[in-house]
C-alpha cells in the first residue's frame, strides 16, 4: 500500500514538472523580447526574413553545415564558402598569382605548377569556371578539386589536404575548354572544348571549307592517379569530334556508368565575318532548330586505346573520328538549339538538357538510348559520318519550364531545379518514374524569383548519385539594384534558396566582388579532412619531407661557387639566419621551414623589391630561387601578422656589388 | 597444515612485483600536467611532463616562453630524464628483492621505491623554481623571477595555467603505497605465525 502511494506521489510529481516546462516553453515561444521585436519592426522584416535570418545565422565560433567550391571566373581562381552563413572562408589561387598564399609570387614550388619553369609564356590569369570535386562510387568523397580554365585549356589538380593547387596541366591539341567533370570514381577528368581550332593545332587560313576540313573539337579524359595525385598525362586520350562547339559534359554513373554526354552549339558551323557583313556567330550559330547531344562510350575507347587504336598528337593519343565512329564510340542525338547545361539524374537514367533557346527542359532516357543503338534508331549521319539516333527514339520527356533553361540539379526527394536565364527564375520540377509516381511525373512545382539572369545553380551534393537537398545556390550574373553602388562593375549576387519544403524560399543574398563565378558545388563539411598543420618540414608540391627542410639547430649557408644556399627557418618572431650576405651575380637559393607546428602560428617572407612573398604556414618548406643583381641592403620580412614581435621578425640581404 | 605463505594465496614478493610493475608503467605515463589558458588558444595548451621527455603542446609553450626568456622545457633535467629508464627499473628490482629479505633490508631496499613519488615532486620543484629564476634578461619581455604553480592555479602574463599530478604520478604513488602495504602486511602475517607457532599465551609472556 505505501509503495503505490509512493509511486502515485511520485506520478503525480513528475507530471507537474513536466506542465510546468511545457508552459514555461509556450511563454518563451509566445513573445520574443521586446527589444527584438522592436528591431523586426524597425527594419520592417516579414516573417520570411527573419526566419531566413535566424536559418542562415550561424554564431560565432560555430560551423557552417557545408562547404561551397565555386569558380571565380576570370579571378582564376577559386573560392570556398560556408553553408547557410555564405561567409567567403577561402580563395585558392590556381591560374592566377594569389600573393597572400604566395603563390606565383616569388616561390618555387607555385612557379612550378603554374609552369612559368617550362612554358615560354607566362599566363598571368585564368578564366575558372567549373569546379569538380573527386568522386568514389559517384558520391564526393572530399580529397581533390578539379577547375578548368578556359582561356588557356588548362585543368588544375588542387589537394583538399591543404586547400592548394598542386598541379596544371594545358591541352596540347586544344584552344578553349568548357567546364571539368569527373567519372564516378575519378577515374578521368574530362575537358571539352568550346571552340573549335585546327586539329593539330597550326596556322590554316579561316574560311569555310577550312573550317568544315581541318578544325575539330576534342573530348580529353585526363587520367587521375589518386597515389600520385596527380593527372597522368600519359595515360590520357582524347577523342577527335566534329567542329561543332562542344559544350558541357556528364559523365553517366550508376546504370550509365561506362557513358559520357555532352551538349553542342553552332553546329551550324559558323564563324562570324561581320565585319564583311556576314552574320555574326550568334546568329549564324543559331539558324538550325537542333543541334548534337554527343553519347559517348568511355569504356569502349579506353579499350581502344589499350588496343593501340590511336594516334600520337603532341604527346597525346587521339582516337580519331572515323575510328571513333567504327567502334561504336560516338553517336549523336539531336537536342533543342543551343543548349547549354547537361546533367545526368542521381540514378543515372536520365540525362537532363537544358534548352537556352528552347522553353524546354529535354530529358533523354539511357535506357532508350541504348535501345536506340542497338536496334540502329538513326535518323541519319552529320557530315561527319557519325550516326544521328532519332529525336523521338531517346526522349522521354520534355518539361516546359519557362525561357532560358540553363542548369539542372537534383534533390534527395525526386525534384530537378533548372535556372531560367531569361526569366530569372529557379524552376522547381520533378522527375518521372522511378523518382516519382506518373501522376506527379515531369511537372513544373513552382518558379522562384532570382535577381537577376541566373547563370548556374548548385544545390547540395546536387549532381551526385546522393544529392543532400536543403539548399541552393543561384548565380546570378546581374545585381543590377540589389547592392549601393560601388561603380559600373557591379558584383555578382549569389543567391541562398532553402528547397528543404514543398516551398522554395529565397533566404539570403552574397555579393561576389572578385570575378563572375559560374558553377560551384556544395558538400557536407565532415566529407573534407583537411590538414590543420603540414608534417613538419613538407614540400607543398610534393606533399612530401622536403630534402631541404631544416631543423632548429640545422640553420646554415653554404656557398656552391655562384650559389648561395640558404637553409633559413622562420618562428616566432626571428628567422635563422637574418642577416645574408651575397655578391652581385650570385644566385641566392633560399630554403625556409616554418618550424611552428601551432594552429595558424604562419609566417611569410617577402624580400624589398624582389617581388617574392611567401605563404609559411606550420611545418611547410618553400624555396625562392633569387638573382642577385642590384646592389644594395635589402630587408627581408614576415607579411603574416604572427605575434607581438612580428614587426621585428625581419633580417636583412647584403648584395655586394 | 597449512603454510601461511598458502593461506594468504601470494608469494613473499607478489606486492613488491605488483609495486615495481606500476612503477615500471608510469615510464610510459604523464607524471605532471600544466594547462595554460589565454584568448587565442581556445583548447587551452597542454604540456606533459614524463620521466623521460616532455609532450603535447610543449613547443609551443617553449616558442611563447622565448619572449620572457625562459629557457626550453625540452632541455630541463637532462640528467634525471637520460637515467630516468635504468633507476625505475633498479628501484623496482630493489623492490623486488627486498620481498625475500629480512629487515632491515626489507625496509631499506624498498625505501628508494617508497620514497619515489616524493623525489619526483622535489625535483619538479626545483626544476621550476630554477626556470622561473634564470630567466634571460635580454628577453623581449622582462618578468620579476617567480616560482611557476606547481599544483593548482596560476597567472603567467595573459596565461591562467593550472597545474596537476597525472596518471604516471598517481601510479608511482600507488607502487609506493603498495610497498608499503606490504610492509604492514607481512609483519601482522609474521606476528600472526609467531602467535599461532608460539602460542599465544607464549607470546603474551615475552
Amino acid at each position: 500500500m505505501r509503495w503505490s502511494r509512493l509511486a502515485s506521489l511520485v506520478v503525480v510529481a513528475l507530471a507537474v514538472v513536466l506542465a510546468g516546462a511545457l508552459a514555461g516553453r509556450a511563454q518563451r515561444n509566445a513573445t520574443l523580447p521586446q527589444d527584438v521585436q522592436s528591431l523586426i519592426e524597425a527594419k520592417g522584416l516579414t516573417p520570411d526574413q527573419v526566419r531566413a535570418a535566424i536559418q542562415t545565422y550561424v554564431p560565432p565560433g560555430k560551423y557552417d553545415e557545408y562547404l561551397m567550391f565555386s569558380s571565380a571566373g576570370q579571378g582564376g581562381q577559386v573560392l570556398v564558402f560556408g553553408v547557410p552563413s555564405m561567409r567567403l572562408l577561402r580563395v585558392i589561387g590556381v591560374f592566377a598569382p594569389e600573393p597572400w598564399q604566395g603563390y606565383g609570387v616569388g616561390s618555387e614550388e607555385t612557379e612550378t605548377i603554374l609552369n612559368w619553369r617550362t612554358k615560354d609564356s607566362r599566363l598571368a590569369w585564368g578564366d575558372t569556371h567549373h569546379p569538380a570535386l573527386s568522386e568514389t562510387n559517384g558520391e564526393y568523397d572530399g580529397k581533390w578539386l578539379f577547375i578548368n580554365d578556359k582561356a588557356g585549356s588548362r585543368i588544375a589538380v588542387i589537394d583538399l589536404r591543404d586547400f592548394a593547387t598542386k598541379q596544371i596541366v594545358q591541352n596540347p591539341n586544344a584552344v578553349s575548354n568548357h567546364g571539368a567533370v569527373v567519372s564516378p570514381n575519378t577515374e578521368y577528368v574530362l575537358e571539352v572544348t568550346q571552340y573549335a581550332g585546327p586539329f593539330p593545332f597550326r596556322y590554316v587560313p579561316l574560311t569555310q571549307e577550312n573550317y568544315n576540313r581541318h578544325f575539330r573539337g576534342l573530348a580529353t579524359f585526363w587520367k587521375f592517379d589518386r597515389g600520385k595525385g596527380r593527372i597522368d598525362v600519359s595515360k590520357s586520350f582524347q577523342i577527335e569530334l566534329p567542329p561543332y562547339w562542344q559544350d558541357l559534359a556528364d559523365f553517366g554513373k550508376l546504370e550509365s556508368y561506362g557513358w559520357a554526354f555532352w551538349n553542342s552549339f553552332n553546329s551550324e558551323r559558323a564563324i562570324g565575318g561581320t565585319l564583311e557583313k556576314k552574320p555574326p556567330v550568334e546568329v549564324g550559330a543559331s539558324a538550325r532548330d537542333m543541334d548534337y547531344l554527343h553519347i559517348v562510350n568511355w569504356k569502349r575507347a579506353e579499350e581502344l586505346v589499350a588496343q593501340g587504336k590511336y594516334t600520337v598528337v603532341n604527346g597525346m593519343k587521339v582516337i580519331r573520328l572515323k575510328d571513333a565512329v567504327e567502334a561504336g564510340i560516338l553517336y549523336l542525338a539531336p537536342e533543342p538549339k543551343s543548349p547549354h547545361g547537361l546533367d545526368v539524374a542521381p540514378r543515372g537514367d536520365y540525362i537532363v538538357v537544358g534548352g537556352k533557346l528552347d522553353p524546354n527542359a529535354t530529358v533523354y532516357s539511357f535506357r532508350k538510348i541504348q535501345e536506340a543503338i542497338r536496334n540502329k534508331a538513326f535518323s541519319g549521319r552529320d557530315d561527319y559520318g557519325i550516326p544521328i539516333l532519332k529525336f523521338d527514339a531517346v526522349v522521354a520527356a520534355q518539361v516546359k519550364l519557362g525561357l532560358g533553361p540553363l542548369h539542372t540539379m537534383f534533390d534527395d526527394k525526386g525534384n530537378a531545379y533548372t535556372s531560367l536565364f531569361l526569366d530569372s527564375a529557379v524552376a522547381k520540377w520533378t522527375l518521372g518514374p522511378p523518382y516519382n509516381p506518373p501522376e506527379r511525373a515531369w511537372k513544373l512545382v513552382q518558379k522562384l524569383p532570382v535577381q537577376y539572369n541566373i547563370g548556374h545553380l548548385t544545390a547540395v551534393e546536387g549532381d551526385t548519385t546522393k544529392p543532400g537537398g536543403k539548399y541552393l545556390v543561384a548565380l546570378n550574373k546581374w545585381s543590377v539594384d540589389q547592392y549601393r553602388n560601388v561603380g559600373p562593375l557591379l558584383p555578382q549576387n549569389f543567391q541562398l534558396v532553402d528547397i528543404s519544403g514543398e516551398e522554395m524560399k529565397l533566404l539570403s543574398n552574397t555579393p561576389i566582388g572578385i570575378g563572375e563565378p559560374h558553377l560551384a558545388q556544395i558538400v557536407r563539411m565532415d566529407r573534407i579532412k583537411s590538414w590543420e598543420v603540414y608534417p613538419a618540414g613538407t614540400n607543398p608540391l610534393t606533399m612530401r619531407p622536403d630534402p631541404n627542410a631544416v631543423k632548429a639547430g640545422q640553420q646554415r649557408v653554404v656557398r656552391q661557387g655562384r650559389t648561395v644556399h640558404v637553409y633559413m627557418t622562420a618562428m616566432r618572431s626571428h628567422y635563422i639566419p637574418d642577416r645574408v650576405r651575397v655578391k652581385r651575380g650570385d644566385t641566392v637559393i633560399f630554403h625556409i621551414t616554418n618550424i611552428e607546428r601551432t594552429k595558424d602560428a604562419i609566417h611569410g617572407f617577402a624580400i624589398d623589391r624582389h617581388n617574392v612573398n611567401l605563404s609559411l604556414e606550420p611545418g611547410k618548406t618553400e624555396t625562392v630561387v633569387l638573382r642577385a643583381e642590384r646592389p644594395g641592403v635589402y630587408p627581408f620580412y614576415c607579411t603574416e601578422f604572427c605575434s607581438a614581435l612580428h614587426l621585428e621578425m625581419m633580417g636583412y640581404l647584403e648584395i655586394e656589388p | 597444515m597449512r603454510s601461511p605463505k598458502v593461506r594468504t594465496g601470494r608469494g613473499p614478493v607478489g606486492m613488491p612485483v605488483l609495486a615495481a610493475v606500476l612503477l615500471a608503467a608510469s615510464l610510459v605515463l604523464p607524471y605532471w600536467q600544466l594547462t595554460l589558458y589565454a584568448p587565442q588558444y581556445p583548447g587551452g595548451l597542454r604540456v606533459f611532463v614524463y620521466l623521460t621527455h616532455v609532450a603535447g603542446d610543449a613547443q609551443e609553450v617553449t616558442t611563447l616562453n622565448h619572449y620572457i626568456g625562459m629557457k626550453p622545457l625540452e632541455e630541463a633535467a637532462p640528467v634525471e630524464r637520460a637515467v630516468a629508464v635504468p633507476v625505475v627499473l633498479v628501484f623496482g628490482a630493489l623492490a623486488v628483492l627486498s620481498g625475500l629479505l629480512h629487515s632491515p633490508w626489507r625496509w631499506l631496499l624498498r625505501l628508494p621505491l617508497v620514497l619515489f613519488p616524493l623525489g619526483f615532486f622535489a625535483d619538479l620543484a626545483a626544476w621550476l623554481w630554477y626556470y622561473g629564476h634564470s630567466m634571460d634578461p635580454a628577453a623581449p619581455i622582462r618578468l620579476e623571477p617567480f616560482m611557476p604553480a606547481i599544483l593548482g592555479r596560476g597567472v603567467i602574463a595573459q596565461f591562467r595555467t593550472v597545474a596537476s599530478f597525472h596518471v604516471g604520478f598517481y601510479l608511482a604513488l600507488a607502487a609506493s603505497l603498495v610497498a608499503l602495504y606490504d610492509l604492514w602486511r607481512t609483519r601482522v602475517q609474521q606476528e600472526r605465525v609467531r602467535v599461532r607457532v608460539a602460542g599465544p599465551a607464549e607470546v603474551a609472556a615475552r
